[in-house]
């Protein structure tokens, strides 16, 4: 076989690629649902996590700020392995889909709270003295005057973090989840040759590339303008 | 309880892990500093190379960025690791592992300093030029230095992450901190190193989270 045969035998098979693309297409679901459940889940609790912050109890901030430090210094696939094989020893059992999405939106949130927080301090203190000077009571201020400009403000840095964060839904395959890479590294077993890792990539440039370009898009959208 | 610091804080364990686990974080410091300088020597490369206008330049250069943006590190790194030797080329743990943080991280890279330095204002080039400053000299001592300063969260940030990242090297049976972790807690059935190696990631990393944290809040401050 000559150089280039080799290479579309080993890489572009057409037989393996037609047999094992339903594969990836199912590990493309899980990923995607894998995705939505940690965006949702870690942005919500980021926010409800700033918002208690600028409440101002200290020892309570003192927590948050501890936990938010621990999620963010610690490496995404350590948490996985972490919950996945550390926890049922506990007694708690997580499924590798479970453990990859806890932990995933453990560092989301994480993430998510030092970025609406540095916002909502970033909003000019005085909208919040003209709030009150209008009547508005704290929790009002918050909604409907700081946070709308807050959310604004944080909306360049999210999008790019949460992007990073769900590519590693990919991680997931160290602990058998059927995602991409894992449906993929299964495929690749069973066929003995690469390319349902081709056809892998391929899945994660459809689903990520115009999740980045997006992503660009907003960033100049949404530009705070001075 | 006592079951509890028996499975996750098991004293015996920890001790007997140590020795592995330390030769493991010396592996990861390793890694990243090979790593993170592969990448900013990439990102710089690509990011001076997306100033230039030539359109058969850029949009290539653009796609190359943006697709290793979008491919999770952990794809790229089975991909050089467990495909290449189809093809004949063998990189093994470390070459597969030395590329694929170049690409990727290099890619991100790249970004942030493209943004850093087309945050730099034209005059500043202009006025360089106009006192006579060779090219190469008004990137290094005027327009550079500038861009650096003003992406300076982002870098330190990025930089953070690409350490975390040497985790995934784990997968590739490169012997960095969490493989080890792993080897000893299938071992010893107990989940005490991987508790150990977790800690030992957050002391290492922690500094650089709040430095990161200093500089995220002085921008936005700056900002408003």
């Amino acid at each position: 076989m000559t150089g280039w045969d080799g290479f579309t035998f080993s890489f572009l098979n057409a037989r393996v690629a037609a047999q094992y693309w339903p594969k990836i297409v199912e590990g493309l679901g899980v990923t995607v649902a894998l995705a939505a459940l940690i965006i949702v889940a870690g942005l919500a609790i980021g926010l409800a996590l700033a918002v208690v912050r600028t409440l101002g109890v200290r020892p309570l901030n003192w927590l948050i700020v501890f936990a938010v430090d621990l999620f963010r210094a610690l490496p995404p696939l350590v948490l996985i392995v972490l919950i996945y094989f550390g926890l049922p020893a506990a007694g708690i059992g997580f499924s590798g889909f479970w453990a990859t999405w806890l932990a995933l939106t453990c560092v989301l949130a994480a993430f998510a709270e030092e970025i609406f927080f540095g916002s909502i301090r970033a909003v000019p203190r005085g909208q919040w003295e003209a709030g009150r000077a209008l009547g508005l009571r704290f929790h009002a201020v918050l909604t409907r005057i700081v946070l709308p400009q807050a959310i604004r403000i944080a909306v360049p840095p999210l999008t790019n973090r949460t992007i990073a964060i769900t590519k590693g839904t990919a991680l997931g395959s160290v602990v058998a989840v059927a995602e991409i890479l894992g449906a993929a590294q299964s495929a690749m077993a069973f066929s003995g040759n690469p390319t349902p890792l081709m056809l892998g990539a391929v899945a994660y440039l459809v689903l990520f590339l115009p999740v980045v370009v997006a992503g660009r898009w907003v960033e100049t959208r949404f530009a705070w303008r001075r | 309880m006592s079951e509890f610091l028996d499975t996750f804080l098991n004293a015996e364990v920890a001790l007997a892990a140590t020795p592995i686990l330390w030769l493991g974080l010396l592996q990861t410091v390793k890694l990243a500093l090979l790593t993170v300088p592969l990448g900013l020597a990439a990102g710089l490369a690509f990011a001076l190379l997306s100033t230039r206008r030539e359109p058969w330049l850029r949009w290539p250069l653009m796609a190359a960025i943006d697709t290793f943006r979008a491919i999770p590190p952990l794809v790229l790194l089975i991909l050089l690791y467990a495909g290449l030797p189809f093809a004949g080329i063998d990189l093994g743990p470390w070459g597969a592992v030395a590329l694929t943080f170049t690409l990727n991280t290099g890619a991100y890279y790249a970004e942030i300093l493209r943004a850093g330095i087309e945050s730099v204002p034209v005059g500043q080039a202009e006025a360089a030029r106009a006192l006579g400053l060779r090219r190469r000299y008004v990137w290094s001592f005027v327009i550079l230095p500038q861009a650096v300063r003003n992406v300076l969260p982002d870098l330190v940030g990025n930089t953070l992450e690409v350490v975390k990242l040497t985790s995934i090297a784990s997968v590739v049976a490169l012997p960095e901190l969490l493989f080890q972790a792993r080897q000893a807690q299938s071992v010893t059935f107990n989940a005490t190193p991987i508790v150990v190696a977790a800690a030992a990631y957050f002391v290492t990393l922690w500094p650089f989270v709040r430095l990161l944290s200093h500089l995220e809040n002085r921008r936005l401050a700056a900002r408003a």
